[in-house]
């Protein structure tokens, strides 16, 4: 199964501010662990919100957005995406990722599962998710 | 946090931490099975305290710790009274009073080197590939021996015996727990990979069973693969293998359709094949070229399952370059079933009749007696000349040979579709 670690935007993050080289070389230490372990399938970071935009939705009106957005807390600065045995696994991994914001500094991670649609039973409505693409795999 | 959680997290700990801690633990004792049984008590130490506690800062060295105390116990205590076990206590105490920092620090720095020597140790030629699998998936996958028992449809005891006689035969023969030198490291490596590679293809292509394919194996040996990759970087053949599991890995939610019945590689639908496990094969392919490994019969098969994996559409497949490769594979490693493989890419190039005159050729194999694919590809060649009735014949046949259910049931389907006189 698969679970992706969010890391959360800060102020810093979002000021395009990069990080200190104490906490590079903590994460680079963390994903050589991943790695090593075999569990790392992808990780990478995002540029701040000030370089993207939205595309907001209503009916079939569609507007584009350009950031930066607020609440830093609300945005994603990165993302690391692992393979693991159990959600327990991930637990235990997710526990030993390093602050993710500068010395002193409040951080804050987020763990979600993907999808796997196997764990659906078979249905029409599965099937035509699975036609678009869409669903994470094994 | 309840009791049941705790251990849980126990056992998360314990699939992380295992294979390092009786790496390191094998080095001190110098036997694996010892090694493992200390780890296994300081677990046992773990599950009483931890639920209390809590689970620790750091759970590696908090059992590394425990089971190095373990270890002098036991020695001293004179359960094994044997001289050399005496010697060792007082090697690892004396190491332990004088240098805690170093050892520690030294046991840190040679992990990698330790998790080698014991992927060499239980890939040993002394042990049956059987107890080769069933070391490995327990030493260095972390995996329970109930797990493992499960994995290859034994009962729990079965496998244990499995296990217990491995470990008792390395011991026997004072197997070295170490990396073999030059002359003999690209054969012990070659028995690494074919223990992963086995265990991939019973998870891909469950060989008995009512499943066809048992993912958890393969997702098993991709990460025993990805851990080797980072132990030997510089081996060639090993991101071969990388590159073979991840490309056929990308394709596991396409070769089943609803009802799981298997899905056949041209069939599939392409938009499920998992794109980003095709980009770190294709990644891990390129590394085996640049390390000059374009040639190794696991970076030759890569190589094939790399042009399925680039073609948008089957007719955009370069059949072209697959017979290219198989015919390499089979001058490297000549088989009845690599000729097999290569009589269907064959056919795919220059149409049935081709392959068809390689495949009669093999039903007077001996080797290939039984093996249910030769009638399935016959049959399929036969179906698309037109030739219906042989075709059905050949279906038929490759279902009374397969054991696996899943698979039975669609060769029978598709020596039906022979019978209604439509090419399945």
């Amino acid at each position: 199964m698969r679970f992706m670690i969010i890391v959360k935007a800060t102020k810093d993050s979002e000021a395009g501010v990069m990080p200190e080289e104490k906490l590079i070389a903590a994460m680079a230490e963390y994903h050589e662990e991943l790695q090593k372990a075999g569990v790392l399938l992808d990780a990478s970071g995002l540029r701040p919100s000030s370089t993207g935009w939205r595309v907001k939705y209503s009916g079939e009106k569609r507007t584009t957005l350009d950031g930066p957005f607020t609440e830093a807390k609300e945005l994603i600065a990165g993302y690391t995406l692992i393979q693991v045995k159990s959600k327990e696994e991930a637990v235990e991994w997710a526990r030993r990722f390093p602050n993710p914001a500068d010395d002193g500094k409040e951080g804050e991670i987020e763990i979600r599962q993907l999808f796997e649609l196997e764990d659906f039973g078979p249905s029409e409505a599965v099937e035509r998710f699975r036609e678009m693409g869409i669903a994470a795999r094994k | 946090m309840t009791a049941t959680d705790t251990h849980r997290a126990i056992d998360a700990v314990w699939r992380i931490e295992s294979p390092r801690l009786i790496a390191g633990l094998a080095r001190i004792v110098r036997d694996v099975g010892l090694a493992e049984e200390l780890a296994q008590d300081a677990l046992v130490i773990a599950l009483e305290k931890w639920p209390g506690s809590g689970v620790p800062e750091n759970p590696g060295a908090w059992l590394m710790a425990t089971a190095k105390h373990r270890a002098i116990d036991l020695l001293r205590r004179g359960k094994r009274l044997e001289r050399k076990h005496e010697e060792l206590a007082r090697e690892i105490e004396a190491r332990q009073e004088t240098a805690v920092p170093d050892l520690d620090a030294a046991i840190d720095d040679d992990i990698g080197d330790d998790l080698l020597r014991l992927m060499f140790t239980a890939c040993h030629p002394v042990l049956s590939t059987e107890g080769r699998v069933a070391l490995t998936l327990r030493l260095l996958g972390g995996l329970t021996t109930g797990e493992i028992a499960r994995a290859f449809l034994v009962p729990e005891p079965t496998m244990a015996q499995r296990i217990v006689r491995a470990k008792r035969t390395l011991a026997e023969a004072r197997a070295a727990f170490e990396v073999p030198r030059e002359a003999d490291r690209a054969a012990r490596l070659s028995s690494v990979l074919e223990v992963i590679y086995l265990v991939y293809n019973e998870g891909y292509s469950a060989t008995a069973g009512d499943d066809w394919m048992r993912p958890a194996l393969c997702e098993d040996a991709l990460r025993l693969g990805r851990i080797l990759a980072e132990l030997t970087p510089r081996e060639p053949e090993v991101h071969g293998l990388v590159a073979l599991m991840e490309i056929q890995s990308s394709r596991l939610g396409a070769r089943t359709d609803a009802s799981g019945r298997p899905v056949l590689l041209l069939d599939q639908d392409r938009a499920r094949w998992d794109q980003l496990l095709i980009r770190r094969g294709l990644a891990a392919l390129a590394h085996a070229e640049e390390l000059g490994g374009g040639n190794g019969p696991y970076t030759l098969q890569a190589s094939i399952a790399a042009c399925h994996a680039r073609a948008r559409t089957p007719a955009e497949t370069d059949w072209a370059s697959i017979v290219g490769f198989y015919g390499a594979l089979a001058r490297l490693m000549p088989s009845p079933v690599v000729e097999l493989n290569r009589a269907v890419a064959l056919a795919m190039l220059f149409g049935p009749a081709a392959g068809l005159e390689i495949v009669d050729a093999l039903t007077s194999e001996p080797s290939l007696e039984g093996y249910h694919l030769l009638p399935s590809v016959r049959g399929d060649l036969l179906a698309k000349l037109g030739r219906s009735d042989e075709a059905r014949a050949e279906f038929e046949r490759a279902a009374t040979l397969t054991r696996n259910a899943r698979e039975r049931e669609l060769l029978l389907l598709r020596a039906g579709a022979c019978t209604r006189g439509s090419s399945p």
